[in-house]
Protein backbone atom coordinates (compact mmCIF):
# COMPACT_ATOMS: atom_id res chain seq x y z
CA UNK A 1 0.00 0.00 0.00
CA UNK A 2 1.08 3.80 -1.11
CA UNK A 3 0.33 5.91 2.29
CA UNK A 4 0.58 9.51 1.39
CA UNK A 5 0.14 11.81 4.06
CA UNK A 6 -0.72 15.57 4.47
CA UNK A 7 1.47 16.32 1.22
CA UNK A 8 2.13 19.29 -0.15
CA UNK A 9 4.32 20.81 -2.88
CA UNK A 10 4.32 23.91 -4.33
CA UNK A 11 6.19 25.59 -7.82
CA UNK A 12 7.24 28.93 -7.80
CA UNK A 13 5.57 30.24 -4.93
CA UNK A 14 2.40 28.48 -6.19
CA UNK A 15 0.60 25.58 -4.20
CA UNK A 16 -0.25 22.29 -6.60
CA UNK A 17 -1.24 20.34 -3.93
CA UNK A 18 -1.98 20.81 -0.48
CA UNK A 19 -2.49 18.50 2.41
CA UNK A 20 -2.86 15.41 0.26
CA UNK A 21 -4.36 12.60 2.09
CA UNK A 22 -4.40 9.74 0.06
CA UNK A 23 -4.30 5.68 0.22
CA UNK A 24 -3.49 3.39 -2.91
CA UNK A 25 -3.94 -0.21 -2.66
CA UNK A 26 -1.42 -3.15 -3.25
CA UNK A 27 -1.40 -5.22 -6.21
CA UNK A 28 -4.94 -3.24 -7.74
CA UNK A 29 -4.81 -1.36 -10.71
CA UNK A 30 -5.75 2.58 -9.57
CA UNK A 31 -6.07 5.66 -12.04
CA UNK A 32 -5.32 9.07 -10.72
CA UNK A 33 -8.15 11.29 -12.20
CA UNK A 34 -9.26 14.88 -12.46
CA UNK A 35 -8.96 18.08 -14.66
CA UNK A 36 -6.36 19.56 -16.31
CA UNK A 37 -3.90 21.20 -13.54
CA UNK A 38 -5.09 19.18 -10.73
CA UNK A 39 -2.15 17.98 -9.68
CA UNK A 40 -2.26 14.49 -10.60
CA UNK A 41 0.82 14.11 -12.35
CA UNK A 42 2.81 16.39 -9.55
CA UNK A 43 1.14 13.38 -7.19
CA UNK A 44 2.56 11.05 -9.52
CA UNK A 45 6.17 12.12 -9.54
CA UNK A 46 5.91 12.91 -5.58
CA UNK A 47 5.73 9.13 -5.20
CA UNK A 48 8.52 8.30 -7.82
CA UNK A 49 10.85 10.84 -6.25
CA UNK A 50 11.56 12.55 -9.05
CA UNK A 51 10.05 15.67 -6.92
CA UNK A 52 10.46 16.21 -3.49
CA UNK A 53 7.59 17.31 -1.39
CA UNK A 54 7.44 21.01 0.78
CA UNK A 55 5.84 18.97 3.32
CA UNK A 56 4.38 15.53 4.52
CA UNK A 57 5.26 12.04 3.35
CA UNK A 58 4.77 9.05 1.40
CA UNK A 59 5.14 5.22 2.84
CA UNK A 60 5.25 2.29 0.63
CA UNK A 61 4.76 -1.01 1.62
CA UNK A 62 5.67 0.65 5.20
CA UNK A 63 9.06 2.22 3.56
CA UNK A 64 9.67 5.95 4.21
CA UNK A 65 10.26 7.00 0.61
CA UNK A 66 12.06 9.95 1.93
CA UNK A 67 14.59 7.68 3.43
CA UNK A 68 15.55 5.24 0.92
CA UNK A 69 18.17 4.57 -0.82
CA UNK A 70 18.09 5.11 -4.57
CA UNK A 71 18.98 1.55 -5.26
CA UNK A 72 16.83 -0.09 -2.91
CA UNK A 73 13.61 2.42 -4.61
CA UNK A 74 14.91 0.96 -7.84
CA UNK A 75 13.59 -2.71 -7.23
CA UNK A 76 10.58 -1.31 -4.98
CA UNK A 77 9.34 0.63 -8.18
CA UNK A 78 9.22 1.64 -11.73
CA UNK A 79 7.96 4.56 -13.26
CA UNK A 80 7.10 5.45 -17.05
CA UNK A 81 7.29 9.40 -17.36
CA UNK A 82 4.99 11.08 -20.16
CA UNK A 83 7.49 12.96 -21.79
CA UNK A 84 10.23 10.38 -23.56
CA UNK A 85 12.10 12.72 -25.16
CA UNK A 86 15.15 10.84 -26.41
CA UNK A 87 18.12 12.21 -27.66
CA UNK A 88 20.56 9.37 -27.84
CA UNK A 89 20.65 6.46 -30.25
CA UNK A 90 19.90 3.21 -28.13
CA UNK A 91 18.24 0.06 -29.39
CA UNK A 92 15.10 -1.08 -27.94
CA UNK A 93 16.55 -4.38 -26.46
CA UNK A 94 19.38 -2.51 -24.81
CA UNK A 95 17.14 0.29 -23.38
CA UNK A 96 14.89 -3.12 -22.06
CA UNK A 97 18.02 -4.63 -20.68
CA UNK A 98 19.01 -1.10 -18.65
CA UNK A 99 15.62 -2.02 -17.27
CA UNK A 100 17.67 -4.90 -15.21
CA UNK A 101 20.23 -2.05 -13.91
CA UNK A 102 18.70 -2.08 -10.67
CA UNK A 103 19.36 -6.00 -10.44
CA UNK A 104 22.72 -6.76 -12.62
CA UNK A 105 24.72 -3.22 -12.57
CA UNK A 106 24.78 -3.90 -16.02
CA UNK A 107 26.47 -7.21 -15.85
CA UNK A 108 23.11 -9.05 -17.88
CA UNK A 109 22.83 -12.68 -16.23
CA UNK A 110 20.85 -15.70 -17.51
CA UNK A 111 17.88 -14.39 -15.35
CA UNK A 112 18.44 -10.87 -16.71
CA UNK A 113 18.17 -12.07 -20.29
CA UNK A 114 15.04 -14.10 -19.43
CA UNK A 115 13.34 -11.22 -17.90
CA UNK A 116 14.24 -8.80 -21.06
CA UNK A 117 12.89 -11.69 -23.43
CA UNK A 118 9.82 -12.04 -21.47
CA UNK A 119 9.18 -7.86 -21.74
CA UNK A 120 9.97 -8.09 -25.77
CA UNK A 121 7.05 -11.06 -25.74
CA UNK A 122 4.80 -9.43 -23.10
CA UNK A 123 4.69 -5.61 -25.54
CA UNK A 124 5.23 -7.29 -28.77
CA UNK A 125 8.21 -5.70 -29.64
CA UNK A 126 10.24 -8.50 -31.01
CA UNK A 127 10.26 -6.69 -34.75
CA UNK A 128 11.47 -3.78 -32.85
CA UNK A 129 14.09 -4.71 -30.58
CA UNK A 130 17.50 -4.12 -32.19
CA UNK A 131 15.77 -0.74 -33.73
CA UNK A 132 17.22 2.20 -32.40
CA UNK A 133 14.61 4.86 -30.45
CA UNK A 134 14.81 7.65 -32.83
CA UNK A 135 13.20 5.66 -35.40
CA UNK A 136 10.24 4.81 -33.67
CA UNK A 137 7.11 6.53 -33.38
CA UNK A 138 6.18 7.57 -30.39
CA UNK A 139 3.73 5.20 -29.25
CA UNK A 140 6.37 2.05 -30.00
CA UNK A 141 8.62 4.29 -28.46
CA UNK A 142 6.16 4.55 -25.37
CA UNK A 143 5.75 0.81 -25.22
CA UNK A 144 9.59 0.28 -25.16
CA UNK A 145 9.37 2.20 -21.93
CA UNK A 146 6.77 0.71 -20.34
CA UNK A 147 8.59 -2.92 -21.56
CA UNK A 148 11.56 -1.81 -19.89
CA UNK A 149 9.97 -0.50 -16.29
CA UNK A 150 7.85 -4.09 -16.24
CA UNK A 151 11.69 -5.83 -16.93
CA UNK A 152 12.45 -3.89 -14.21
CA UNK A 153 10.45 -6.38 -12.19
CA UNK A 154 9.46 -4.20 -9.13
CA UNK A 155 6.17 -4.47 -6.97
CA UNK A 156 4.78 -1.07 -8.27
CA UNK A 157 4.72 0.23 -11.77
CA UNK A 158 3.89 4.28 -12.27
CA UNK A 159 3.12 5.51 -15.67
CA UNK A 160 1.95 8.71 -16.53
CA UNK A 161 -0.36 9.15 -19.02
CA UNK A 162 0.76 6.20 -20.92
CA UNK A 163 -2.18 6.09 -23.57
CA UNK A 164 -1.07 9.59 -24.88
CA UNK A 165 0.65 8.12 -27.98
CA UNK A 166 -1.35 5.23 -28.37
CA UNK A 167 -3.79 4.12 -30.92
CA UNK A 168 -6.91 2.48 -29.75
CA UNK A 169 -5.35 -1.03 -30.11
CA UNK A 170 -2.64 -0.43 -28.19
CA UNK A 171 -4.24 1.51 -25.50
CA UNK A 172 -6.69 -1.67 -24.96
CA UNK A 173 -3.75 -3.71 -25.11
CA UNK A 174 -1.90 -2.41 -22.43
CA UNK A 175 -4.67 -1.51 -20.05
CA UNK A 176 -5.48 -4.89 -20.43
CA UNK A 177 -1.67 -6.05 -19.79
CA UNK A 178 -1.25 -3.69 -16.48
CA UNK A 179 -4.62 -5.60 -15.35
CA UNK A 180 -2.88 -8.81 -15.94
CA UNK A 181 0.12 -7.74 -14.06
CA UNK A 182 -2.10 -6.78 -11.20
CA UNK A 183 -4.54 -9.79 -11.05
CA UNK A 184 -1.65 -12.48 -11.86
CA UNK A 185 1.80 -11.13 -10.41
CA UNK A 186 -0.17 -8.92 -7.54
CA UNK A 187 1.94 -5.78 -9.13
CA UNK A 188 0.35 -2.39 -7.75
CA UNK A 189 -0.06 -0.26 -10.74
CA UNK A 190 -0.88 3.60 -10.64
CA UNK A 191 -1.47 5.20 -13.40
CA UNK A 192 -2.47 8.71 -14.51
CA UNK A 193 -5.65 8.83 -17.32
CA UNK A 194 -7.50 11.08 -18.91
CA UNK A 195 -9.89 9.21 -20.49
CA UNK A 196 -12.73 8.01 -17.90
CA UNK A 197 -14.10 5.17 -19.84
CA UNK A 198 -10.43 3.60 -19.82
CA UNK A 199 -10.59 4.69 -15.70
CA UNK A 200 -13.50 3.11 -15.43
CA UNK A 201 -13.44 -0.07 -16.83
CA UNK A 202 -9.93 -0.90 -16.25
CA UNK A 203 -9.27 0.04 -13.07
CA UNK A 204 -9.79 -1.07 -9.36
CA UNK A 205 -9.55 2.08 -7.80
CA UNK A 206 -9.42 5.52 -8.39
CA UNK A 207 -8.03 8.88 -6.77
CA UNK A 208 -10.10 12.07 -7.83
CA UNK A 209 -7.77 15.29 -7.54
CA UNK A 210 -9.43 18.56 -8.01
CA UNK A 211 -7.49 21.86 -7.07
CA UNK A 212 -4.33 20.02 -5.45
CA UNK A 213 -6.61 18.30 -2.97
CA UNK A 214 -8.08 14.85 -3.17
CA UNK A 215 -12.05 15.45 -4.21
CA UNK A 216 -12.64 11.49 -3.22
CA UNK A 217 -10.92 7.90 -3.80
CA UNK A 218 -12.13 4.44 -3.28
CA UNK A 219 -12.84 1.35 -5.35
CA UNK A 220 -14.17 2.53 -8.72
CA UNK A 221 -17.66 0.52 -8.32
CA UNK A 222 -18.52 2.91 -4.94
CA UNK A 223 -17.01 6.34 -6.63
CA UNK A 224 -17.85 6.48 -10.51
CA UNK A 225 -20.96 7.92 -10.11
CA UNK A 226 -22.71 10.47 -12.06
CA UNK A 227 -22.61 13.24 -9.61
CA UNK A 228 -19.27 12.58 -8.26
CA UNK A 229 -17.50 13.00 -11.81
CA UNK A 230 -19.96 15.95 -12.83
CA UNK A 231 -18.87 17.54 -9.79
CA UNK A 232 -15.00 16.67 -10.37
CA UNK A 233 -15.13 17.85 -13.99
CA UNK A 234 -17.76 20.56 -13.71
CA UNK A 235 -19.37 18.89 -16.84
CA UNK A 236 -22.17 17.05 -17.25
CA UNK A 237 -20.97 13.29 -16.75
CA UNK A 238 -23.90 10.90 -17.06
CA UNK A 239 -23.18 7.01 -15.95
CA UNK A 240 -24.84 4.24 -18.38
CA UNK A 241 -24.62 0.49 -19.02
CA UNK A 242 -23.84 -0.74 -22.37
CA UNK A 243 -23.62 -4.49 -22.92
CA UNK A 244 -22.73 -4.79 -18.88
CA UNK A 245 -20.31 -2.21 -18.71
CA UNK A 246 -20.31 0.64 -17.07
CA UNK A 247 -20.28 3.76 -19.57
CA UNK A 248 -19.60 7.42 -18.62
CA UNK A 249 -21.34 9.57 -21.27
CA UNK A 250 -20.13 13.13 -21.65
CA UNK A 251 -19.14 13.79 -25.23
CA UNK A 252 -22.17 16.07 -26.00
CA UNK B 1 15.57 -13.50 -33.72
CA UNK B 2 18.57 -15.34 -31.89
CA UNK B 3 20.18 -14.76 -35.61
CA UNK B 4 19.51 -10.90 -35.04
CA UNK B 5 20.76 -11.02 -31.50
CA UNK B 6 23.89 -12.92 -32.81
CA UNK B 7 24.09 -10.04 -36.01
CA UNK B 8 23.59 -7.29 -33.84
CA UNK B 9 26.12 -8.35 -31.12
CA UNK B 10 28.65 -8.79 -33.66
CA UNK B 11 28.73 -5.54 -35.26
CA UNK B 12 30.14 -3.46 -32.77
CA UNK B 13 33.27 -6.18 -32.60
CA UNK B 14 33.70 -5.66 -36.35
CA UNK B 15 33.68 -2.19 -36.49
CA UNK B 16 36.03 -1.99 -34.13
CA UNK B 17 38.40 -4.50 -35.40
CA UNK B 18 38.06 -2.34 -38.67
CA UNK B 19 38.77 0.56 -36.36
CA UNK B 20 41.77 -1.13 -35.12
CA UNK B 21 43.13 -2.86 -38.36
CA UNK B 22 43.60 1.05 -39.80
CA UNK B 23 45.11 2.11 -36.80
CA UNK B 24 47.85 -0.39 -37.33
CA UNK B 25 49.24 1.02 -40.77
CA UNK B 26 48.60 4.60 -39.83
CA UNK B 27 51.04 4.63 -37.06
CA UNK B 28 53.53 2.79 -38.92
CA UNK B 29 53.22 5.45 -41.87
CA UNK B 30 53.24 8.34 -38.78
CA UNK B 31 56.69 6.67 -37.67
CA UNK B 32 57.77 7.09 -41.17
CA UNK B 33 56.75 10.38 -42.01
CA UNK B 34 58.63 13.74 -40.79
CA UNK B 35 60.68 16.54 -42.08
CA UNK B 36 63.89 13.99 -41.64
CA UNK B 37 64.26 11.13 -43.99
CA UNK B 38 63.87 7.58 -42.09
CA UNK B 39 64.75 4.52 -43.97
CA UNK B 40 63.03 1.65 -43.31
CA UNK B 41 65.79 -0.70 -44.29
CA UNK B 42 68.64 0.49 -42.45
CA UNK B 43 66.35 1.82 -39.33
CA UNK B 44 68.25 -1.24 -36.97
CA UNK B 45 71.52 -0.31 -38.26
CA UNK B 46 71.33 3.84 -38.15
CA UNK B 47 71.58 4.64 -34.20
CA UNK B 48 70.74 8.27 -35.08
CA UNK B 49 67.54 6.84 -37.09
CA UNK B 50 66.59 5.00 -33.92
CA UNK B 51 67.05 8.21 -31.91
CA UNK B 52 64.65 10.37 -34.42
CA UNK B 53 62.02 7.29 -33.81
CA UNK B 54 62.39 7.36 -29.80
CA UNK B 55 62.63 10.81 -29.38
CA UNK B 56 60.11 12.49 -32.01
CA UNK B 57 58.36 10.27 -33.73
CA UNK B 58 57.33 7.74 -31.32
CA UNK B 59 55.74 10.50 -28.95
CA UNK B 60 54.61 12.30 -31.69
CA UNK B 61 52.30 9.50 -32.99
CA UNK B 62 51.78 7.97 -29.14
CA UNK B 63 50.63 11.54 -28.88
CA UNK B 64 48.30 11.94 -31.35
CA UNK B 65 46.68 9.04 -31.00
CA UNK B 66 46.12 9.41 -27.23
CA UNK B 67 45.00 13.08 -27.97
CA UNK B 68 42.26 11.61 -30.97
CA UNK B 69 41.00 8.91 -28.73
CA UNK B 70 40.70 11.25 -25.36
CA UNK B 71 38.94 14.43 -27.17
CA UNK B 72 36.25 12.03 -28.88
CA UNK B 73 35.46 10.71 -25.56
CA UNK B 74 35.13 13.54 -23.79
CA UNK B 75 32.79 14.90 -26.71
CA UNK B 76 30.84 11.75 -26.47
CA UNK B 77 30.54 11.63 -22.91
CA UNK B 78 29.44 15.71 -23.40
CA UNK B 79 26.76 14.81 -26.06
CA UNK B 80 25.08 12.35 -23.59
CA UNK B 81 25.21 14.32 -20.70
CA UNK B 82 23.62 17.71 -22.21
CA UNK B 83 21.53 15.46 -24.15
CA UNK B 84 22.66 17.10 -27.26
CA UNK B 85 24.35 16.11 -30.34
CA UNK B 86 25.77 19.32 -31.30
CA UNK B 87 28.32 19.44 -28.37
CA UNK B 88 32.04 18.99 -27.17
CA UNK B 89 34.25 20.65 -25.12
CA UNK B 90 34.86 23.48 -28.07
CA UNK B 91 31.01 24.57 -28.07
CA UNK B 92 30.44 24.55 -24.39
CA UNK B 93 33.13 27.13 -23.15
CA UNK B 94 35.18 24.01 -21.48
CA UNK B 95 37.99 25.09 -24.17
CA UNK B 96 37.95 28.83 -23.77
CA UNK B 97 38.22 28.40 -20.03
CA UNK B 98 40.76 26.30 -19.61
CA UNK B 99 42.67 28.47 -21.69
CA UNK B 100 41.77 31.72 -19.47
CA UNK B 101 42.53 28.97 -16.39
CA UNK B 102 46.07 28.85 -18.16
CA UNK B 103 45.97 32.24 -18.84
CA UNK B 104 45.59 33.20 -14.83
CA UNK B 105 48.18 30.84 -13.85
CA UNK B 106 51.30 32.26 -16.34
CA UNK B 107 50.21 35.70 -15.32
CA UNK B 108 50.16 35.45 -11.43
CA UNK B 109 53.06 32.23 -11.66
CA UNK B 110 55.17 32.86 -14.55
CA UNK B 111 57.27 29.90 -13.95
CA UNK B 112 55.20 27.73 -12.54
CA UNK B 113 55.55 23.93 -13.79
CA UNK B 114 53.62 22.32 -16.20
CA UNK B 115 51.27 20.83 -13.90
CA UNK B 116 50.31 23.44 -12.23
CA UNK B 117 49.33 24.81 -15.03
CA UNK B 118 47.62 22.23 -16.04
CA UNK B 119 45.41 22.25 -12.50
CA UNK B 120 44.61 26.11 -13.13
CA UNK B 121 43.51 24.92 -16.29
CA UNK B 122 41.72 22.18 -14.98
CA UNK B 123 39.84 24.09 -12.25
CA UNK B 124 38.89 27.18 -14.98
CA UNK B 125 37.44 24.55 -17.22
CA UNK B 126 35.94 22.67 -14.32
CA UNK B 127 34.08 26.08 -13.73
CA UNK B 128 33.74 27.30 -16.64
CA UNK B 129 31.04 23.63 -17.76
CA UNK B 130 29.62 23.94 -15.22
CA UNK B 131 28.41 27.37 -15.75
CA UNK B 132 27.45 26.02 -19.32
CA UNK B 133 25.68 23.03 -17.81
CA UNK B 134 23.06 25.53 -15.55
CA UNK B 135 22.95 27.36 -18.63
CA UNK B 136 22.01 24.72 -20.88
CA UNK B 137 19.36 23.66 -18.34
CA UNK B 138 17.65 26.38 -18.77
CA UNK B 139 17.13 25.26 -22.72
CA UNK B 140 14.17 23.52 -22.97
CA UNK B 141 15.55 20.17 -24.84
CA UNK B 142 13.89 20.13 -28.08
CA UNK B 143 15.33 23.49 -28.96
CA UNK B 144 18.05 21.68 -30.02
CA UNK B 145 20.22 24.16 -32.26
CA UNK B 146 20.08 26.77 -29.60
CA UNK B 147 22.17 24.89 -26.80
CA UNK B 148 25.14 24.58 -28.78
CA UNK B 149 24.31 28.18 -30.38
CA UNK B 150 24.36 29.40 -26.76
CA UNK B 151 27.55 27.31 -26.08
CA UNK B 152 29.05 28.64 -29.24
CA UNK B 153 28.35 32.49 -27.58
CA UNK B 154 29.33 31.82 -24.19
CA UNK B 155 32.48 30.36 -25.27
CA UNK B 156 32.94 33.52 -27.30
CA UNK B 157 32.63 35.33 -24.75
CA UNK B 158 35.64 33.86 -22.42
CA UNK B 159 37.40 33.90 -25.13
CA UNK B 160 36.91 37.73 -25.79
CA UNK B 161 37.81 37.54 -21.90
CA UNK B 162 41.09 36.37 -22.64
CA UNK B 163 41.76 37.87 -25.59
CA UNK B 164 41.69 40.90 -23.51
CA UNK B 165 43.39 39.98 -20.33
CA UNK B 166 46.29 38.48 -22.82
CA UNK B 167 46.85 42.05 -24.79
CA UNK B 168 47.06 43.43 -21.46
CA UNK B 169 49.72 41.22 -19.98
CA UNK B 170 51.59 40.78 -23.60
CA UNK B 171 51.01 37.56 -23.68
CA UNK B 172 48.92 37.54 -26.87
CA UNK B 173 51.47 34.78 -28.53
CA UNK B 174 50.60 32.28 -26.10
CA UNK B 175 47.07 32.74 -27.01
CA UNK B 176 47.91 31.87 -30.25
CA UNK B 177 49.95 28.85 -29.23
CA UNK B 178 47.08 27.35 -26.93
CA UNK B 179 44.20 28.27 -29.72
CA UNK B 180 46.26 25.81 -32.38
CA UNK B 181 46.66 22.60 -31.81
CA UNK B 182 49.56 20.66 -33.20
CA UNK B 183 51.79 18.01 -32.49
CA UNK B 184 55.29 19.51 -34.38
CA UNK B 185 56.86 20.31 -30.80
CA UNK B 186 56.09 17.17 -29.57
CA UNK B 187 59.40 15.48 -28.50
CA UNK B 188 59.74 12.36 -25.47
CA UNK B 189 59.58 14.64 -22.01
CA UNK B 190 57.07 17.23 -23.41
CA UNK B 191 53.54 14.77 -23.71
CA UNK B 192 53.34 12.53 -21.04
CA UNK B 193 50.74 14.44 -19.36
CA UNK B 194 49.01 12.96 -22.64
CA UNK B 195 48.97 9.30 -20.68
CA UNK B 196 46.90 10.64 -18.35
CA UNK B 197 44.47 11.88 -20.74
CA UNK B 198 44.26 8.83 -22.23
CA UNK B 199 44.12 6.86 -18.84
CA UNK B 200 41.07 9.31 -18.15
CA UNK B 201 39.09 8.01 -21.15
CA UNK B 202 40.05 4.49 -20.38
CA UNK B 203 38.45 5.06 -16.85
CA UNK B 204 35.36 6.45 -18.30
CA UNK B 205 34.87 3.50 -20.57
CA UNK B 206 34.31 1.73 -16.82
CA UNK B 207 31.06 4.27 -16.24
CA UNK B 208 29.85 3.88 -20.09
CA UNK B 209 26.29 1.99 -18.20
CA UNK B 210 26.11 5.08 -16.24
CA UNK B 211 26.88 8.03 -18.82
CA UNK B 212 24.35 5.91 -21.38
CA UNK B 213 21.24 6.06 -18.65
CA UNK B 214 22.25 9.44 -17.96
CA UNK B 215 21.62 10.10 -21.40
CA UNK B 216 18.05 9.35 -21.29
CA UNK B 217 17.62 11.68 -18.71
CA UNK B 218 17.24 12.23 -15.38
CA UNK B 219 14.14 11.06 -14.64
CA UNK B 220 14.87 7.70 -16.03
CA UNK B 221 18.57 7.67 -14.51
CA UNK B 222 16.37 8.17 -10.82
CA UNK B 223 13.86 5.22 -12.04
CA UNK B 224 16.73 3.43 -12.22
CA UNK B 225 18.89 3.79 -9.14
CA UNK B 226 21.61 5.67 -10.72
CA UNK B 227 23.29 8.54 -8.32
CA UNK B 228 22.72 11.06 -11.53
CA UNK B 229 24.17 13.91 -9.63
CA UNK B 230 27.38 11.77 -9.42
CA UNK B 231 27.50 10.81 -12.99
CA UNK B 232 26.98 14.11 -13.92
CA UNK B 233 29.90 15.30 -11.91
CA UNK B 234 32.40 12.29 -12.95
CA UNK B 235 31.77 13.13 -16.34
CA UNK B 236 32.14 16.75 -16.36
CA UNK B 237 35.64 16.77 -14.23
CA UNK B 238 36.42 14.17 -16.81
CA UNK B 239 35.77 16.27 -19.85
CA UNK B 240 37.82 19.27 -18.30
CA UNK B 241 40.38 17.33 -17.36
CA UNK B 242 40.70 16.01 -20.34
CA UNK B 243 40.72 19.25 -22.76
CA UNK B 244 42.68 20.66 -20.28
CA UNK B 245 45.32 18.09 -20.76
CA UNK B 246 44.93 18.46 -24.49
CA UNK B 247 44.81 22.04 -23.94
CA UNK B 248 48.37 22.83 -22.12
CA UNK B 249 50.34 19.91 -24.15
CA UNK B 250 49.48 20.47 -27.86
CA UNK B 251 46.93 23.39 -28.00
CA UNK B 252 42.90 23.19 -28.78
CA UNK B 253 41.54 20.69 -31.08
CA UNK B 254 37.87 21.68 -32.03
CA UNK B 255 35.35 19.21 -34.03
CA UNK B 256 37.03 15.82 -32.98
CA UNK B 257 35.14 15.68 -30.00
CA UNK B 258 32.06 17.06 -32.22
CA UNK B 259 32.28 14.64 -35.69
CA UNK B 260 33.71 11.79 -34.35
CA UNK B 261 30.77 10.44 -31.67
CA UNK B 262 28.61 11.32 -34.53
CA UNK B 263 29.26 9.23 -37.07
CA UNK B 264 30.12 6.29 -35.00
CA UNK B 265 26.14 7.16 -33.69
CA UNK B 266 25.28 6.63 -37.20
CA UNK B 267 26.80 3.66 -37.65
CA UNK B 268 26.54 1.84 -34.16
CA UNK B 269 24.44 3.81 -31.74
CA UNK B 270 25.23 5.72 -28.45
CA UNK B 271 25.05 2.65 -26.20
CA UNK B 272 28.86 3.13 -25.04
CA UNK B 273 29.77 -0.31 -23.69
CA UNK B 274 29.63 -0.84 -27.34
CA UNK B 275 30.87 2.49 -29.16
CA UNK B 276 33.18 4.07 -26.50
CA UNK B 277 36.39 1.67 -28.03
CA UNK B 278 35.13 2.67 -31.62
CA UNK B 279 34.78 6.45 -30.56
CA UNK B 280 38.14 6.39 -29.47
CA UNK B 281 39.45 4.25 -31.74
CA UNK B 282 38.27 6.62 -34.63
CA UNK B 283 38.98 9.58 -32.86
CA UNK B 284 42.45 8.43 -32.66
CA UNK B 285 42.85 7.42 -36.61
CA UNK B 286 41.06 10.57 -37.84
CA UNK B 287 43.47 13.01 -35.95
CA UNK B 288 46.47 10.76 -37.06
CA UNK B 289 45.35 10.88 -40.42
CA UNK B 290 44.99 15.13 -40.33
CA UNK B 291 48.45 14.86 -38.69
CA UNK B 292 49.56 13.14 -41.42
CA UNK B 293 48.65 15.27 -43.82
CA UNK B 294 49.73 18.14 -42.18
CA UNK B 295 53.00 16.91 -42.28
CA UNK B 296 53.20 15.95 -46.12
CA UNK B 297 50.93 18.77 -47.99
CA UNK B 298 53.87 20.76 -47.54
CA UNK B 299 56.35 18.99 -46.72
CA UNK B 300 59.16 20.09 -45.19
CA UNK B 301 56.94 22.86 -43.30
CA UNK B 302 54.17 21.58 -41.59
CA UNK B 303 50.20 22.32 -41.15
CA UNK B 304 49.33 21.76 -37.80
CA UNK B 305 46.62 18.91 -36.90
CA UNK B 306 44.12 21.26 -35.91
CA UNK B 307 43.78 23.38 -38.56
CA UNK B 308 43.33 20.30 -41.11
CA UNK B 309 40.91 18.46 -38.68
CA UNK B 310 39.11 21.87 -38.78
CA UNK B 311 38.68 21.85 -42.22
CA UNK B 312 37.14 18.14 -42.27
CA UNK B 313 35.18 19.29 -39.24
CA UNK B 314 34.03 22.40 -40.17
CA UNK B 315 32.71 19.92 -43.15
CA UNK B 316 31.52 17.26 -41.05
CA UNK B 317 29.73 19.81 -38.89
CA UNK B 318 28.03 21.36 -41.42
CA UNK B 319 26.91 17.96 -43.23
CA UNK B 320 25.55 16.70 -39.61
CA UNK B 321 23.05 20.10 -39.17
CA UNK B 322 22.05 20.15 -42.63
CA UNK B 323 21.56 16.17 -42.89
CA UNK B 324 19.53 16.60 -39.89
CA UNK B 325 17.15 19.17 -41.44
CA UNK B 326 16.87 17.13 -44.36
CA UNK B 327 15.97 14.33 -42.61
CA UNK B 328 13.06 16.19 -40.34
Amino acid sequence: MIQVSNLSYGAAGNPILQNVIAEIPAGRVTALIGPNGAGKSTLLKLIARQLTAADGSIRMDGMDLAQAAPAQLARKMAVVAQHLSVASRVRVRDLIGFGRWPHSAGRLGPADHAAIDGAVELFDLGDLQQRFLDELSGGQRQRAFIAMAYAQDTDWLLLDEPLNNLDLHHARNLMAQLRHLAEEQGKGIVIVVHDLNYAISWADHVVALRDGQVAFQGPVSETATAERLSELYQTPVAITRLEGRVIAQYHR
Amino acid sequence: MADLAAQAAAAPRRWLLLAAALLVPLALVSLLVGAGPLPLGTLLSDPQALQVLAVSRIPRTAAVLLTGAAMAVAGVIMQLLVRNKFVEPGTTGTSEAAMLGLLAVTLLAPGAPILLKMLGAAAAALAGTGVFMLLARRIPPHQVLLIPLSGLVYGGLLMAIATFIAIEGGLLQYLGVWMSGEFSGILAGRYELLWLAGGLALLAYFAADQFTIAGLGRDVSLNLGLRYGQVLGFGIVTVSLVSSLVIVTVGMLPFIGLVVPNLVSRLMGDNLRESLPVVAAAGAGLLLICDILGRVLRYPYEIPAGTVFGIFGAAGFLYLLLGRRAGG
